[in-house]
């Protein structure tokens, strides 16, 4: 289990980075129902409670999420559910139990670029920024492949459009993380195919994507753009299951969610 | 570290240390009914309500609910009590290890959801696991004491 030295709950931002950047091994605590599982030993846990960064706001054009909001906070708020097919509640009302979801953070999961996240896959599939205290806003994309330098994320921001998104994904059981999960989500003629937990980080299948704005989505087209995804992506092994089975119901998850996109 | 929360309506001051997970601190200062049980986040035997959500007191760390209230089932006997009754009746509990934590969820379902229907009760409790009832039982006690 990982040791805390110092804890500190700051009032500011600026006075939680200062925290954060002052020595190597501070860190940032979100929900910490996976940070107790490492075996860090860390200087100074800085608490952001104080910060009141647990917002949804519909600010319009764009929803903002602060970085405390907690999952089971998004699985119930009426504007997550409203836009998107409900794409943000439908990702995440299958992780363990309500009181686990009371506990998980947005900002928690986000920043530290989970591979196994079902809420990144959704996310990636819609058009997001986030918020870096130090570094600014930046699409999602951008922070989940290059990651950034020791920084805190103030929020997630969702741009209101008329995207359609669709969310699948294959675990063994809620208790569990997922195998694969894949989301489809479409803008007018742009598609977006995402796949995650492959059990790398998610990416946009780009590619793929690409390919299904260019055309005209058919049965042929959908299975041809599945086969780019497979082409572009990489699929790895871990416990949970083998390269060739994640590749085998990449197929049909990611049909799924375009045809869902299509009804 | 001193931290001041108020439990089942009651401010307590607790000494507790920068890594204590809520769960041994509040066992600690004798609120038994809170069960360790798998330590993952899995299992839902360590739920306790704060600030009226419940919540898994092992994945919480204790400074982190300084100011916040905290409700396990020592501060709603009667409550649990009520629907223990509806437990026995319908023979769903045997060792009653996951009760507390189980009780604890039930009673916040009620409080948030108005007239659930099974699907919606499977869907809350589902982090709440019991390994000797098969939950049928539970479930039929649920839908039971909802009526009421």
């Amino acid at each position: 289990m990982f040791t805390i030295q110092h804890y500190v709950q700051p009032e500011t931002l600026e006075e939680a980075y200062q925290f954060l950047t002052a020595k190597r091994n501070n860190v940032i605590l979100g929900g910490c129902a996976f940070l107790k599982m490492s075996k860090k030993k860390i200087g100074t846990a800085i608490d952001l409670s104080k910060l009141q960064l647990d917002f949804i706001h519909d600010k319009g054009d764009v929803i903002e999420i602060g970085a405390m909001a907690t999952f089971r906070s998004l699985e119930v708020n009426p504007y997550l559910n409203q836009y998107f097919n409900g794409i943000i509640p439908k990702s995440i009302k299958s992780i363990l139990g309500v009181q686990f979801r009371n506990v998980v953070t947005i900002g928690g999961t986000v920043y530290s670029r989970y591979g196994f996240s079902d809420l990144i896959t959704a996310l990636l599939a819609l058009d997001v920024d986030i918020e870096l205290y130090h570094g600014g806003i930046m699409p999602l994309e951008t922070f989940l492949k290059n990651g950034s330098s020791k920084d805190i994320l103030v929020k997630v921001i969702l741009h209101k459009n008329n995207r359609i998104a669709s969310y699948q994904m294959m675990r063994n059981s809620v208790a569990d993380y997922p195998i694969l999960n894949v989301a489809v989500s479409k803008k007018g003629d742009d598609w977006k195919i995402v796949i995650g937990a492959r059990p790398r980080r998610a990416e946009i299948a780009v590619k793929a994507s690409e390919y299904l704005t260019n055309n005209e989505v058919n049965e042929t087209m959908i299975k041809q753009a599945t086969n780019i995804a497979m082409e572009e992506l990489d699929f790895g092994t871990n416990m949970r299951g083998q390269k060739t089975y994640r590749q085998a119901i990449a197929v049909p998850l990611v049909k799924r969610g375009i045809m869902e996109v299509l009804k | 570290m001193k931290i001041e929360a108020t439990i089942n309506n009651k401010k307590i001051q607790m000494e507790v240390a920068n890594d204590e997970f809520l769960v041994d601190a509040l066992r600690r200062y004798g609120y038994s009914s809170v069960k360790r049980g798998c330590d993952t986040g899995c299992c839902g035997l360590c739920t306790v309500w704060i600030n009226e959500r419940p919540t898994l007191s092992c994945s919480t760390l204790a400074p982190t609910v300084q100011g916040k209230q905290i409700t396990t089932i020592e501060g709603l006997q009667e409550e649990a009590k009520e629907f223990a009754s509806f437990l026995v009746k319908e023979g769903a509990e045997q060792c009653g290890f996951c009760s507390p934590g189980f009780v604890m969820t039930v009673l916040a379902m009620k409080r948030e959801l108005e007239k659930p229907t099974e699907e919606e009760i499977q869907h809350y409790l589902v982090g709440n696991l019991c390994r000797c009832t098969g939950y049928a039982g539970q479930l039929r006690a649920i839908k039971k004491y909802l009526e009421v």
